[in-house]
Protein backbone atom coordinates (compact mmCIF):
# COMPACT_ATOMS: atom_id res chain seq x y z
CA UNK A 1 0.00 0.00 0.00
CA UNK A 2 1.40 3.64 -0.91
CA UNK A 3 -0.31 6.71 -0.79
CA UNK A 4 -0.42 8.96 -4.15
CA UNK A 5 0.75 12.40 -3.40
CA UNK A 6 -3.45 13.64 -2.72
CA UNK A 7 -3.77 10.59 -0.37
CA UNK A 8 -4.95 7.42 -2.59
CA UNK A 9 -4.49 4.51 -1.36
CA UNK A 10 -3.27 2.16 -3.75
CA UNK A 11 -3.22 -1.41 -3.83
CA UNK A 12 0.66 -1.72 -5.29
CA UNK A 13 3.71 -3.37 -4.80
CA UNK A 14 4.86 -1.75 -2.26
CA UNK A 15 5.06 -2.35 1.28
CA UNK A 16 3.27 0.18 3.71
CA UNK A 17 6.50 0.99 5.18
CA UNK A 18 9.61 0.37 3.25
CA UNK A 19 12.15 -2.16 4.49
CA UNK A 20 9.90 -3.82 6.99
CA UNK A 21 7.37 -6.69 6.54
CA UNK A 22 4.75 -7.28 9.02
CA UNK A 23 4.50 -10.11 10.23
CA UNK A 24 0.60 -10.35 10.59
CA UNK A 25 -2.27 -13.58 10.08
CA UNK A 26 -3.29 -13.88 6.77
CA UNK A 27 -7.77 -12.59 6.34
CA UNK A 28 -9.33 -16.45 6.95
CA UNK A 29 -12.29 -14.23 6.33
CA UNK A 30 -14.53 -14.63 9.81
CA UNK A 31 -17.04 -11.71 9.11
CA UNK A 32 -20.20 -13.49 8.98
CA UNK A 33 -21.88 -10.96 7.12
CA UNK A 34 -20.21 -9.91 3.81
CA UNK A 35 -20.56 -6.12 1.87
CA UNK A 36 -22.53 -5.95 -0.73
CA UNK A 37 -19.98 -5.29 -4.20
CA UNK A 38 -21.44 -3.21 -6.62
CA UNK A 39 -19.34 -2.40 -10.36
CA UNK A 40 -19.28 0.75 -11.98
CA UNK A 41 -18.49 -0.20 -15.47
CA UNK A 42 -19.03 1.77 -18.69
CA UNK A 43 -16.79 4.15 -21.07
CA UNK A 44 -13.99 6.70 -20.23
CA UNK A 45 -15.39 10.01 -19.18
CA UNK A 46 -19.42 8.98 -19.31
CA UNK A 47 -19.72 10.05 -15.56
CA UNK A 48 -18.47 6.95 -13.50
CA UNK A 49 -16.43 8.18 -10.93
CA UNK A 50 -18.97 11.26 -10.28
CA UNK A 51 -21.68 8.78 -9.66
CA UNK A 52 -19.48 6.99 -7.29
CA UNK A 53 -18.91 10.44 -5.51
CA UNK A 54 -22.69 11.22 -5.66
CA UNK A 55 -23.60 7.58 -4.32
CA UNK A 56 -20.72 8.44 -1.10
CA UNK A 57 -22.10 11.72 -0.04
CA UNK A 58 -25.62 10.06 -0.51
CA UNK A 59 -25.20 6.63 1.57
CA UNK A 60 -22.15 6.99 3.37
CA UNK A 61 -24.30 9.04 6.62
CA UNK A 62 -26.11 5.48 6.56
CA UNK A 63 -23.74 3.21 5.22
CA UNK A 64 -20.22 1.39 6.27
CA UNK A 65 -18.63 1.86 2.81
CA UNK A 66 -15.50 1.81 0.40
CA UNK A 67 -14.29 2.20 -2.92
CA UNK A 68 -12.19 0.47 -5.06
CA UNK A 69 -10.69 2.53 -8.22
CA UNK A 70 -8.92 0.25 -11.34
CA UNK A 71 -7.15 3.45 -12.73
CA UNK A 72 -5.45 2.91 -15.88
CA UNK A 73 -1.98 4.18 -15.09
CA UNK A 74 -2.94 6.58 -12.19
CA UNK A 75 -4.55 7.31 -9.25
CA UNK A 76 -6.88 10.12 -10.87
CA UNK A 77 -10.10 8.52 -9.93
CA UNK A 78 -9.00 7.71 -6.63
CA UNK A 79 -7.53 11.44 -5.82
CA UNK A 80 -10.47 13.10 -7.14
CA UNK A 81 -12.42 10.89 -4.51
CA UNK A 82 -10.47 12.19 -1.73
CA UNK A 83 -10.19 15.52 -2.73
CA UNK A 84 -13.70 15.96 -3.27
CA UNK A 85 -13.82 14.84 0.36
CA UNK A 86 -16.46 12.04 -0.19
CA UNK A 87 -14.94 9.04 1.85
CA UNK A 88 -11.31 9.58 3.67
CA UNK A 89 -8.27 7.75 2.55
CA UNK A 90 -8.43 4.71 4.23
CA UNK A 91 -11.70 3.97 2.97
CA UNK A 92 -10.66 4.32 -1.06
CA UNK A 93 -7.87 1.31 -2.48
CA UNK A 94 -6.83 2.33 -6.03
CA UNK A 95 -5.61 -1.08 -8.01
CA UNK A 96 -2.98 -1.27 -10.88
CA UNK A 97 -4.47 -3.02 -14.13
CA UNK A 98 -1.50 -3.49 -16.43
CA UNK A 99 -3.07 -1.93 -19.24
CA UNK A 100 -6.01 -4.09 -19.31
CA UNK A 101 -8.70 -2.30 -17.12
CA UNK A 102 -11.28 -5.12 -18.35
CA UNK A 103 -9.03 -8.20 -17.52
CA UNK A 104 -9.08 -6.78 -13.88
CA UNK A 105 -12.48 -6.42 -13.71
CA UNK A 106 -13.79 -10.18 -15.63
CA UNK A 107 -10.61 -12.24 -16.66
CA UNK A 108 -8.57 -12.06 -13.66
CA UNK A 109 -9.88 -10.47 -10.72
CA UNK A 110 -7.67 -11.39 -8.28
CA UNK A 111 -6.63 -8.45 -7.46
CA UNK A 112 -9.78 -6.94 -7.05
CA UNK A 113 -10.62 -9.20 -4.57
CA UNK A 114 -7.28 -8.61 -2.32
CA UNK A 115 -8.05 -5.07 -2.44
CA UNK A 116 -11.67 -5.71 -1.21
CA UNK A 117 -10.45 -8.03 1.26
CA UNK A 118 -7.89 -5.65 2.57
CA UNK A 119 -10.32 -3.26 3.21
CA UNK A 120 -13.22 -5.75 4.40
CA UNK A 121 -10.10 -6.69 7.01
CA UNK A 122 -8.83 -2.99 8.59
CA UNK A 123 -12.82 -1.56 8.47
CA UNK A 124 -15.69 -2.18 10.69
CA UNK A 125 -18.30 -4.42 8.80
CA UNK A 126 -18.99 -2.84 5.39
CA UNK A 127 -22.07 -2.62 4.37
CA UNK A 128 -21.12 -1.66 0.76
CA UNK A 129 -18.18 -2.13 -1.75
CA UNK A 130 -18.63 -0.05 -5.23
CA UNK A 131 -15.04 -1.03 -7.59
CA UNK A 132 -15.25 1.44 -10.29
CA UNK A 133 -14.00 0.07 -13.34
CA UNK A 134 -11.08 1.37 -15.44
CA UNK A 135 -12.84 3.10 -18.52
CA UNK A 136 -13.51 0.67 -20.82
CA UNK A 137 -15.15 -0.13 -24.29
CA UNK A 138 -18.61 -1.39 -24.27
CA UNK A 139 -17.96 -5.09 -23.77
CA UNK A 140 -16.29 -4.66 -20.51
CA UNK A 141 -18.39 -6.48 -17.67
CA UNK A 142 -17.45 -7.62 -14.07
CA UNK A 143 -17.20 -10.84 -12.97
CA UNK A 144 -19.67 -12.45 -11.16
CA UNK A 145 -16.76 -13.69 -9.11
CA UNK A 146 -15.70 -10.22 -7.95
CA UNK A 147 -19.26 -8.17 -7.81
CA UNK A 148 -22.68 -9.00 -6.72
CA UNK A 149 -24.29 -6.19 -9.27
CA UNK A 150 -23.13 -4.11 -11.35
CA UNK A 151 -24.32 -0.65 -12.93
CA UNK A 152 -22.83 0.57 -16.51
CA UNK A 153 -23.10 4.20 -17.10
CA UNK A 154 -23.17 5.34 -21.05
CA UNK A 155 -23.39 9.27 -21.69
CA UNK A 156 -25.84 11.24 -24.02
CA UNK A 157 -22.68 12.77 -25.01
CA UNK A 158 -21.40 10.11 -26.56
CA UNK A 159 -24.39 10.24 -29.11
CA UNK A 160 -27.84 9.03 -28.54
CA UNK A 161 -26.93 5.75 -30.88
CA UNK A 162 -24.68 4.17 -27.92
CA UNK A 163 -27.72 2.40 -26.44
CA UNK A 164 -28.68 1.04 -29.88
CA UNK A 165 -25.57 -0.53 -30.56
CA UNK A 166 -25.81 -2.39 -27.12
CA UNK A 167 -22.91 -4.66 -26.20
CA UNK A 168 -23.15 -6.64 -22.44
CA UNK A 169 -22.88 -3.78 -20.48
CA UNK A 170 -25.61 -1.97 -22.05
CA UNK A 171 -27.71 -5.42 -22.52
CA UNK A 172 -27.42 -7.40 -19.24
CA UNK A 173 -26.22 -5.17 -16.64
CA UNK A 174 -28.69 -4.68 -13.98
CA UNK A 175 -28.41 -1.50 -14.06
CA UNK A 176 -28.09 0.60 -17.16
CA UNK A 177 -27.62 4.30 -16.64
CA UNK A 178 -27.60 7.50 -19.09
CA UNK A 179 -25.45 9.97 -17.79
CA UNK A 180 -25.51 13.92 -18.37
CA UNK A 181 -28.76 14.60 -19.87
CA UNK A 182 -28.40 18.02 -19.27
CA UNK A 183 -25.95 17.94 -22.33
CA UNK A 184 -28.68 16.07 -24.54
CA UNK A 185 -30.31 19.71 -26.48
CA UNK A 186 -26.39 21.23 -26.88
CA UNK A 187 -25.26 17.80 -28.77
CA UNK A 188 -28.73 17.27 -30.48
CA UNK A 189 -29.31 13.82 -28.88
CA UNK A 190 -32.83 12.50 -28.41
CA UNK A 191 -33.79 10.91 -25.08
CA UNK A 192 -36.89 9.48 -25.89
CA UNK A 193 -34.54 7.38 -28.63
CA UNK A 194 -32.22 6.67 -26.08
CA UNK A 195 -34.92 5.03 -24.16
CA UNK A 196 -36.44 3.45 -26.56
CA UNK A 197 -33.11 1.63 -27.82
CA UNK A 198 -31.94 0.75 -23.95
CA UNK A 199 -35.61 -0.65 -23.51
CA UNK A 200 -35.48 -2.66 -26.43
CA UNK A 201 -32.26 -4.34 -25.56
CA UNK A 202 -32.82 -4.53 -21.93
CA UNK A 203 -36.07 -5.96 -21.36
CA UNK A 204 -37.50 -6.08 -17.82
CA UNK A 205 -33.67 -4.31 -16.55
CA UNK A 206 -34.04 -1.14 -15.19
CA UNK A 207 -32.65 1.90 -16.73
CA UNK A 208 -31.82 5.54 -14.99
CA UNK A 209 -31.55 8.76 -16.82
CA UNK A 210 -29.30 11.71 -14.53
CA UNK A 211 -27.34 14.48 -14.68
CA UNK A 212 -24.97 14.14 -11.78
CA UNK A 213 -24.41 17.73 -12.73
CA UNK A 214 -27.92 19.10 -11.68
CA UNK A 215 -28.23 16.23 -9.09
CA UNK A 216 -24.90 15.65 -7.71
CA UNK A 217 -26.41 13.21 -5.09
CA UNK A 218 -27.77 10.82 -7.94
CA UNK A 219 -31.20 10.08 -5.85
CA UNK A 220 -32.44 7.83 -8.00
CA UNK A 221 -29.70 5.46 -8.28
CA UNK A 222 -28.78 5.74 -4.56
CA UNK A 223 -32.59 4.68 -4.50
CA UNK A 224 -31.71 1.43 -6.39
CA UNK A 225 -28.68 0.23 -4.13
CA UNK A 226 -30.91 1.02 -1.14
CA UNK A 227 -33.15 -1.77 -2.77
CA UNK A 228 -30.51 -4.48 -3.28
CA UNK A 229 -28.68 -3.60 0.08
CA UNK A 230 -32.51 -4.28 1.44
CA UNK A 231 -32.61 -7.90 -0.69
CA UNK A 232 -29.16 -8.94 0.17
CA UNK A 233 -29.63 -8.69 3.54
CA UNK A 234 -32.44 -10.54 3.29
CA UNK B 1 -9.04 -33.50 9.11
CA UNK B 2 -10.23 -36.85 8.01
CA UNK B 3 -12.76 -37.59 5.66
CA UNK B 4 -10.75 -34.72 3.99
CA UNK B 5 -11.46 -33.78 0.51
CA UNK B 6 -7.76 -34.95 -0.11
CA UNK B 7 -6.88 -34.89 -4.30
CA UNK B 8 -4.87 -37.68 -4.85
CA UNK B 9 -2.57 -38.33 -7.63
CA UNK B 10 -4.18 -40.61 -9.34
CA UNK B 11 -6.88 -38.27 -10.31
CA UNK B 12 -4.07 -36.93 -12.87
CA UNK B 13 -2.53 -40.67 -13.38
CA UNK B 14 -1.86 -40.09 -16.88
CA UNK B 15 0.52 -38.67 -18.64
CA UNK B 16 -1.95 -36.60 -20.72
CA UNK B 17 -3.99 -35.88 -17.40
CA UNK B 18 -1.35 -34.76 -15.91
CA UNK B 19 0.14 -32.36 -19.24
CA UNK B 20 -3.28 -30.92 -19.81
CA UNK B 21 -3.22 -29.52 -15.67
CA UNK B 22 0.84 -28.46 -16.35
CA UNK B 23 -0.80 -26.55 -19.70
CA UNK B 24 -3.68 -24.28 -17.35
CA UNK B 25 -1.20 -23.71 -14.80
CA UNK B 26 1.42 -22.17 -17.26
CA UNK B 27 -1.18 -20.58 -19.23
CA UNK B 28 -0.62 -16.64 -18.70
CA UNK B 29 -4.75 -16.54 -18.51
CA UNK B 30 -4.48 -18.42 -15.35
CA UNK B 31 -6.33 -16.01 -12.98
CA UNK B 32 -3.35 -15.35 -10.50
CA UNK B 33 -3.06 -11.38 -10.83
CA UNK B 34 -0.08 -11.72 -12.87
CA UNK B 35 -1.18 -9.86 -15.72
CA UNK B 36 -0.91 -6.75 -13.49
CA UNK B 37 3.08 -7.26 -13.42
CA UNK B 38 5.98 -6.89 -16.01
CA UNK B 39 8.26 -8.62 -14.31
CA UNK B 40 10.64 -5.53 -14.02
CA UNK B 41 10.19 -4.76 -17.88
CA UNK B 42 8.52 -1.44 -17.19
CA UNK B 43 10.73 -0.15 -15.43
CA UNK B 44 13.47 -1.34 -17.79
CA UNK B 45 12.08 -0.15 -20.61
CA UNK B 46 11.67 3.29 -18.92
CA UNK B 47 15.46 3.69 -17.75
CA UNK B 48 17.33 1.72 -19.81
CA UNK B 49 15.07 2.55 -23.40
CA UNK B 50 14.45 -0.55 -24.53
CA UNK B 51 12.40 -0.48 -27.14
CA UNK B 52 12.20 -3.08 -29.60
CA UNK B 53 12.53 -7.27 -29.84
CA UNK B 54 15.99 -7.70 -29.46
CA UNK B 55 16.46 -5.85 -26.71
CA UNK B 56 13.69 -7.72 -25.09
CA UNK B 57 15.03 -10.75 -26.35
CA UNK B 58 18.42 -9.57 -24.10
CA UNK B 59 16.19 -8.51 -21.08
CA UNK B 60 14.04 -12.08 -21.01
CA UNK B 61 17.21 -13.91 -21.54
CA UNK B 62 19.40 -12.12 -18.53
CA UNK B 63 15.95 -12.30 -16.36
CA UNK B 64 15.75 -16.24 -17.21
CA UNK B 65 19.01 -17.11 -16.13
CA UNK B 66 18.90 -14.73 -13.20
CA UNK B 67 15.54 -14.36 -11.19
CA UNK B 68 14.26 -17.22 -13.43
CA UNK B 69 16.18 -20.06 -12.30
CA UNK B 70 15.93 -19.15 -8.68
CA UNK B 71 11.96 -18.80 -8.77
CA UNK B 72 12.21 -22.40 -10.85
CA UNK B 73 14.15 -24.06 -8.50
CA UNK B 74 11.95 -22.75 -5.28
CA UNK B 75 9.38 -23.56 -7.31
CA UNK B 76 10.59 -27.18 -7.81
CA UNK B 77 12.08 -27.55 -4.34
CA UNK B 78 8.41 -26.61 -3.07
CA UNK B 79 6.40 -28.85 -5.12
CA UNK B 80 8.72 -31.51 -3.89
CA UNK B 81 8.07 -30.77 -0.18
CA UNK B 82 4.46 -30.10 -0.91
CA UNK B 83 4.11 -33.30 -3.26
CA UNK B 84 4.56 -35.69 -0.48
CA UNK B 85 1.34 -34.53 0.87
CA UNK B 86 -0.33 -35.48 -2.09
CA UNK B 87 -1.18 -39.06 -1.43
CA UNK B 88 -4.61 -40.62 -0.28
CA UNK B 89 -3.48 -40.69 3.46
CA UNK B 90 -5.85 -39.31 6.49
CA UNK B 91 -3.78 -36.55 8.02
CA UNK B 92 -0.52 -35.87 5.87
CA UNK B 93 0.90 -33.10 7.99
CA UNK B 94 -0.36 -33.75 11.71
CA UNK B 95 3.59 -33.21 12.58
CA UNK B 96 3.35 -29.66 10.52
CA UNK B 97 6.79 -30.62 8.75
CA UNK B 98 5.70 -29.83 5.86
CA UNK B 99 5.09 -26.56 6.94
CA UNK B 100 8.06 -26.06 8.77
CA UNK B 101 10.50 -26.94 5.44
CA UNK B 102 8.03 -24.64 3.38
CA UNK B 103 8.38 -21.55 5.84
CA UNK B 104 12.46 -22.57 6.03
CA UNK B 105 12.31 -22.52 1.91
CA UNK B 106 10.07 -18.95 2.19
CA UNK B 107 12.59 -17.78 4.13
CA UNK B 108 15.62 -18.66 2.04
CA UNK B 109 13.50 -16.99 -1.00
CA UNK B 110 12.86 -13.68 0.98
CA UNK B 111 17.07 -13.52 1.37
CA UNK B 112 17.41 -14.25 -2.57
CA UNK B 113 15.27 -10.84 -2.99
CA UNK B 114 16.55 -8.06 -1.72
CA UNK B 115 13.88 -5.14 -3.49
CA UNK B 116 11.08 -4.60 -0.59
CA UNK B 117 9.25 -3.56 -3.09
CA UNK B 118 10.12 -7.09 -5.06
CA UNK B 119 9.61 -8.82 -1.69
CA UNK B 120 5.58 -7.61 -1.46
CA UNK B 121 4.73 -7.88 -4.55
CA UNK B 122 6.23 -12.05 -4.93
CA UNK B 123 3.49 -12.14 -1.40
CA UNK B 124 0.84 -10.74 -3.04
CA UNK B 125 1.07 -13.07 -6.07
CA UNK B 126 1.66 -16.25 -3.72
CA UNK B 127 -1.75 -14.88 -2.30
CA UNK B 128 -3.58 -15.37 -5.16
CA UNK B 129 -1.81 -18.14 -6.45
CA UNK B 130 -2.71 -19.74 -3.09
CA UNK B 131 -6.71 -18.91 -4.15
CA UNK B 132 -6.69 -19.77 -7.17
CA UNK B 133 -5.12 -22.69 -6.70
CA UNK B 134 -7.31 -23.52 -3.62
CA UNK B 135 -10.83 -23.11 -5.91
CA UNK B 136 -9.15 -25.36 -9.08
CA UNK B 137 -7.38 -28.17 -7.42
CA UNK B 138 -8.59 -28.11 -3.41
CA UNK B 139 -6.27 -29.68 -1.23
CA UNK B 140 -6.03 -29.31 2.52
CA UNK B 141 -2.57 -28.47 2.06
CA UNK B 142 -3.16 -25.69 0.35
CA UNK B 143 -5.93 -24.11 2.78
CA UNK B 144 -3.23 -25.15 5.59
CA UNK B 145 -1.03 -22.61 4.06
CA UNK B 146 -3.66 -20.02 4.00
CA UNK B 147 -3.63 -20.32 7.86
CA UNK B 148 -0.20 -20.02 8.34
CA UNK B 149 0.64 -16.60 9.67
CA UNK B 150 2.95 -13.59 7.75
CA UNK B 151 1.40 -12.12 4.44
CA UNK B 152 0.83 -14.95 2.41
CA UNK B 153 3.92 -17.36 1.09
CA UNK B 154 6.39 -15.88 -1.73
CA UNK B 155 5.34 -16.84 -5.14
CA UNK B 156 7.66 -19.55 -5.98
CA UNK B 157 6.31 -21.74 -2.21
CA UNK B 158 2.47 -20.66 -3.40
CA UNK B 159 3.50 -22.05 -7.46
CA UNK B 160 5.15 -24.89 -5.88
CA UNK B 161 2.27 -26.08 -3.58
CA UNK B 162 -0.26 -25.37 -6.19
CA UNK B 163 1.67 -27.68 -9.02
CA UNK B 164 1.82 -30.26 -6.58
CA UNK B 165 -1.61 -29.98 -5.44
CA UNK B 166 -2.23 -29.69 -9.45
CA UNK B 167 -0.83 -33.37 -9.16
CA UNK B 168 2.37 -31.94 -11.42
CA UNK B 169 5.76 -33.50 -10.58
CA UNK B 170 8.90 -30.98 -9.15
CA UNK B 171 10.28 -30.55 -13.01
CA UNK B 172 6.77 -29.59 -14.04
CA UNK B 173 6.88 -26.86 -11.78
CA UNK B 174 10.46 -26.12 -12.67
CA UNK B 175 9.52 -25.89 -16.42
CA UNK B 176 6.00 -24.13 -15.64
CA UNK B 177 8.70 -21.45 -13.52
CA UNK B 178 10.92 -20.72 -15.94
CA UNK B 179 8.21 -20.32 -19.11
CA UNK B 180 6.39 -17.60 -16.82
CA UNK B 181 10.15 -16.27 -16.16
CA UNK B 182 9.80 -15.23 -19.92
CA UNK B 183 6.31 -15.16 -20.88
CA UNK B 184 4.76 -13.00 -18.49
CA UNK B 185 7.20 -9.90 -19.46
CA UNK B 186 7.25 -10.22 -22.96
CA UNK B 187 3.15 -10.07 -22.68
CA UNK B 188 3.89 -6.97 -20.58
CA UNK B 189 6.28 -5.88 -23.69
CA UNK B 190 3.99 -6.36 -26.27
CA UNK B 191 1.37 -4.11 -24.47
CA UNK B 192 3.75 -1.70 -22.92
CA UNK B 193 5.15 -1.08 -26.39
CA UNK B 194 3.24 -1.85 -29.01
CA UNK B 195 5.75 -4.47 -30.14
CA UNK B 196 4.80 -7.42 -33.17
CA UNK B 197 2.88 -10.14 -31.27
CA UNK B 198 4.41 -12.26 -33.92
CA UNK B 199 8.13 -11.25 -33.38
CA UNK B 200 7.78 -11.49 -29.49
CA UNK B 201 6.72 -15.54 -29.82
CA UNK B 202 9.40 -15.64 -32.31
CA UNK B 203 11.64 -14.55 -29.62
CA UNK B 204 10.27 -16.72 -27.15
CA UNK B 205 10.68 -19.44 -29.05
CA UNK B 206 14.17 -19.05 -29.79
CA UNK B 207 14.44 -18.61 -26.15
CA UNK B 208 12.74 -22.56 -25.49
CA UNK B 209 15.91 -24.41 -25.19
CA UNK B 210 17.57 -21.95 -22.87
CA UNK B 211 13.95 -22.01 -20.63
CA UNK B 212 14.17 -26.28 -21.05
CA UNK B 213 17.89 -25.86 -20.02
CA UNK B 214 17.00 -23.69 -16.72
CA UNK B 215 14.57 -25.67 -15.72
CA UNK B 216 16.71 -28.77 -16.11
CA UNK B 217 19.02 -27.27 -13.78
CA UNK B 218 16.15 -25.87 -11.22
CA UNK B 219 14.37 -28.89 -11.30
CA UNK B 220 18.12 -30.43 -9.92
CA UNK B 221 18.25 -28.79 -7.10
CA UNK B 222 14.54 -29.95 -5.85
CA UNK B 223 16.11 -32.07 -3.14
CA UNK B 224 18.65 -30.02 -1.93
CA UNK B 225 19.06 -28.18 1.18
CA UNK B 226 16.86 -24.72 1.02
CA UNK B 227 20.03 -22.58 1.80
CA UNK B 228 22.17 -24.59 -1.45
CA UNK B 229 19.43 -23.43 -3.81
CA UNK B 230 20.53 -21.16 -6.79
CA UNK B 231 20.79 -17.18 -5.57
CA UNK B 232 21.70 -16.15 -8.85
CA UNK B 233 20.57 -11.89 -9.09
CA UNK B 234 19.65 -9.48 -11.68
CA UNK B 235 20.75 -6.48 -9.30
CA UNK B 236 19.02 -4.07 -11.83
CA UNK B 237 15.78 -5.43 -11.90
CA UNK B 238 16.16 -5.00 -7.68
CA UNK B 239 16.98 -1.22 -8.40
CA UNK B 240 14.47 -0.86 -11.14
CA UNK B 241 11.72 -2.48 -8.97
CA UNK B 242 12.17 0.33 -6.20
CA UNK B 243 12.61 3.10 -8.87
CA UNK B 244 9.22 1.80 -10.73
CA UNK B 245 7.11 2.13 -7.03
CA UNK B 246 7.86 5.82 -7.09
CA UNK B 247 6.44 6.79 -10.23
CA UNK B 248 3.96 8.70 -10.22
CA UNK B 249 2.31 7.17 -13.91
CA UNK B 250 3.06 3.63 -14.56
CA UNK B 251 1.17 0.84 -16.47
CA UNK B 252 1.94 -2.19 -14.02
CA UNK B 253 2.47 -2.79 -10.88
CA UNK B 254 5.64 -4.05 -10.88
N1 LIG C 1 -22.42 18.08 -18.03
C1 LIG C 1 -22.23 17.02 -17.25
N2 LIG C 1 -20.96 16.63 -16.98
C2 LIG C 1 -20.81 15.54 -16.18
C3 LIG C 1 -21.89 14.83 -15.64
N3 LIG C 1 -21.40 13.78 -14.92
C4 LIG C 1 -20.05 13.86 -15.01
N4 LIG C 1 -19.69 14.92 -15.76
C5 LIG C 1 -18.32 15.36 -16.11
O1 LIG C 1 -17.80 14.43 -17.04
C6 LIG C 1 -16.39 14.31 -16.87
C7 LIG C 1 -16.02 12.84 -16.73
O2 LIG C 1 -16.61 12.34 -15.53
P1 LIG C 1 -15.98 11.12 -14.71
O3 LIG C 1 -16.89 10.87 -13.59
O4 LIG C 1 -14.56 11.43 -14.39
O5 LIG C 1 -16.04 9.98 -15.81
P2 LIG C 1 -15.44 8.47 -15.74
O6 LIG C 1 -14.26 8.44 -16.65
O7 LIG C 1 -16.54 7.62 -16.27
O8 LIG C 1 -15.10 8.19 -14.33
C8 LIG C 1 -16.05 15.13 -15.66
O9 LIG C 1 -15.53 16.37 -16.10
C9 LIG C 1 -17.37 15.30 -14.94
O10 LIG C 1 -17.44 16.50 -14.20
C10 LIG C 1 -23.21 15.26 -15.96
O11 LIG C 1 -24.23 14.70 -15.53
N5 LIG C 1 -23.32 16.36 -16.77
MG1 LIG D 1 -13.34 7.40 -13.50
Amino acid sequence: MEDSREGATTLRATPEHIHVDEEEPLSRHAHPRRGLRIGIGGPVGSGKTALVAALCRTLSSELELAVVTNDIYTTEDADFLLRNGVLPAERVTAVETGACPHTAIRDDISTNLEAIEELEDKLPPLDLILVESGGDNLTATFSRGLVHYQIFVIDVAGGDKVPRKGGPGVSTSDLLVINKTDLASRVGADLSVMNRDARAKRGDLPVLFTSLTEDPTARTVADWVRGRLAEHRD
Amino acid sequence: MTGQKTVSVSAYGTAEGSLSALLLLADGRFPTGGHAHSGGFEPAAGVDGLNDVASLEAFLRGRLGTVGLVSAAFSAASCRIFGAEVVPVGDPDSDGSTAAQLALLDAEYEARTPSPVLRTASRRLGRSLLRAGRCVWPHPGLDRMVSLPGKGPHQPIAFGAVAAAAGQPPRHAALAAAHEAVAGPATAAIRLLGLDPFEVNAALARLAPAVADVAGQAAACAHAPPADLPANAGYLLDIFAELHATWEVRLFAS
